[in-house]
């Protein structure tokens, strides 16, 4: 396994908040690795830092080889972005976003192809401000893969959807994988991580956790509990969660 | 690649501008009534209630200029790019290999080109149907009116960079546009105010360009001090714009 995205020791302060202090993870090529976090233990920012949007206060970042910082301008061709809360104009519709983004990249996907996949084919037409929650969150993934991207991220993906939403999303994941992509998945969903990522990292405060695949997580937390069976949200409650009561999910 | 991006851009941004109608109403279709209307009334056409013997309307039309340029830049550009940061969609851009300063351009230039369509049509309509004659020194108009535009278009870009939220930005921008159209004399000319008001108008962008506007229709080119003082703003606009505007 070749790593396409390495995180050493990555620190990133807003002003006297640390928001991350020390972050290390590697992400090997074709998987799904998850990224898991109460709100505000440092995942948005680890993922922006991997992604360029904000440059890092310390440590190192190489995402197939290019630094974010430095390399923004190959970094984007290669990786593709699905951001929490960002919409597009109101009154642009679905085929002329994708046509739009599409011109950006050096050798994009077909998009007529990527809306067949991704169930947007009757919405072509519907603009942005007219199109469901769940559309939106799918013509958000079209726009992060239309550049024919090695590495996705996706933060917060379903958050909002309903459940039938969230199983479509789900297949489409997979779907992306099965195509070579390598994913970054940003939730606090446990069954979303369950059931799609092949590791998870899971950071609080931070700081990274614990890395490991979903089921030895489990494991270890049926192991820790004394109990035959647990899942993921066991784990997570148990490795996260020291301030107590100081997160809502 | 990026040439093609920003074409691409462009064209997709004036397809916004226009499906959203709100700035072709106003900056095209709103000036074009107004005179219309002005043109009708005895009252704008009589050179008896005229200003030295000048019909209010031929009065007016240079301060019609005014009022497009600062409807497209006062109250399409800042809410449009507040909002487009407000919204994300600016920092989507981010994410790609384009980047968002392209935006800027697009909306720069989609307002500049509205504005020339919309002057050539408000000139165009005076001459053909009020009898309004075009300025007299047409090339000086242009440069002036270009100068004009350059200046609100900075000053829209500041506003869009200062403004937290699409709507201040949209409030700012509609508080400034009155105070700038009064000062171009929209609701009194300025050949008919009062020594003081008139020369604090005359160092706004449209008190300035609306005196220099109507020395090119009369034929004259205007004093260099006016369009210095076009360009002043201009630049400070422009480049405080650009350097202050926040993409997220």
């Amino acid at each position: 396994m070749t790593a396409v995205i390495e995180v050493q020791g990555l620190h990133k302060r807003y002003g006297d908040t640390v928001a991350v202090d020390d972050v290390s993870f590697t992400v090997d090529e074709g998987e799904i690795f998850g990224i898991l976090g109460p709100n505000g233990a440092g995942k948005t920012t680890t993922v922006e830092c991997v992604e360029g949007l904000r440059e890092r206060d310390g440590g190192m970042v190489r995402v197939l080889g290019l630094d974010p910082a430095r390399d923004r301008a190959e970094l984007t061709q290669q990786l593709g972005v699905q951001l929490q809360d960002a919409r597009l104009p109101e009154r642009l519709r679905v085929d002329e976003a994708l046509d739009l983004y599409r011109s950006f990249y050096r050798a994009p996907a077909d998009p007529d192809a990527l809306l067949e996949a991704l169930g947007l084919d009757g919405a072509r037409r519907t603009q942005f401000g007219k199109l469901s929650g769940g559309q939106r969150q799918r013509l958000s993934i079209a726009l992060a893969l239309v550049g024919n991207p090695r590495v996705a991220v996706l933060d917060e993906l379903t958050t909002g959807l309903d459940p039938r939403a969230r199983r479509e999303a789900w297949r489409l994941i997979a779907d992306v994988r099965a195509r070579g992509v390598t994913i970054v998945l940003v939730t606090h969903f446990m069954e979303e991580a369950e059931r799609l990522c092949d590791r998870v990292a899971v950071i609080d405060a931070g700081r990274v956790v614990i890395v490991d695949s979903p089921a030895a997580l489990a494991a270890r937390a049926a192991a820790e509990l004394g109990v035959e069976r647990a899942s993921l949200e066991d784990a997570f409650v148990a490795l996260t969660g020291s301030g107590e009561d100081d997160h809502v999910d | 690649m990026s040439t093609e991006a920003l074409r691409r851009l462009t064209a997709t941004e004036l397809t916004l501008f226009l499906r959203d109608k709100v700035g072709p109403v106003f900056g095209l279709a709103f000036p074009v009534v107004l005179l219309s209307v002005f043109g009708n009334l005895d009252f704008f056409t009589d050179p008896a209630h005229g200003i030295d013997g000048v019909p209010l309307l031929r009065v007016y039309v240079p301060i019609l200029v005014c009022f497009v340029i600062a409807m497209l830049s006062l109250n399409t550009i800042p809410p449009t790019l507040a909002g487009y940061r407000e919204q994300g969609v600016l920092r989507r851009l981010r994410t790609t290999p384009v980047g968002p300063a392209r935006v800027l351009v697009a909306q720069l230039a989609i307002c500049t080109g509205t504005a020339v369509v919309a002057v050539a049509l408000l000139l165009g309509v005076a001459r053909v149907f009020f009898d309004v004659p075009l300025p007299a020194a047409l090339v000086a108009f242009v440069v002036t009116a270009l100068f004009a535009v350059l200046a609100l278009v900075g000053l829209g870009l500041l506003v869009a960079a200062a403004a937290p939220t699409g709507k201040a930005a949209n409030a700012v921008g509609s508080v400034l546009f009155y105070v700038l159209t009064f000062c171009a004399g929209l609701w009194l000319p300025l050949a008919a105010m009062p020594t003081t008001l008139r020369h604090v108008s005359e160092a706004t962008p449209l008190g300035a360009a609306v005196q220099a506007l109507t020395q090119a229709t009369q034929g004259d080119w205007p004093s260099p001090g006016r369009l210095a003082l076009l360009a002043g703003y201009a630049v400070v606009g422009l480049v405080l714009g650009v350097r202050l505007f926040r993409w997220e």
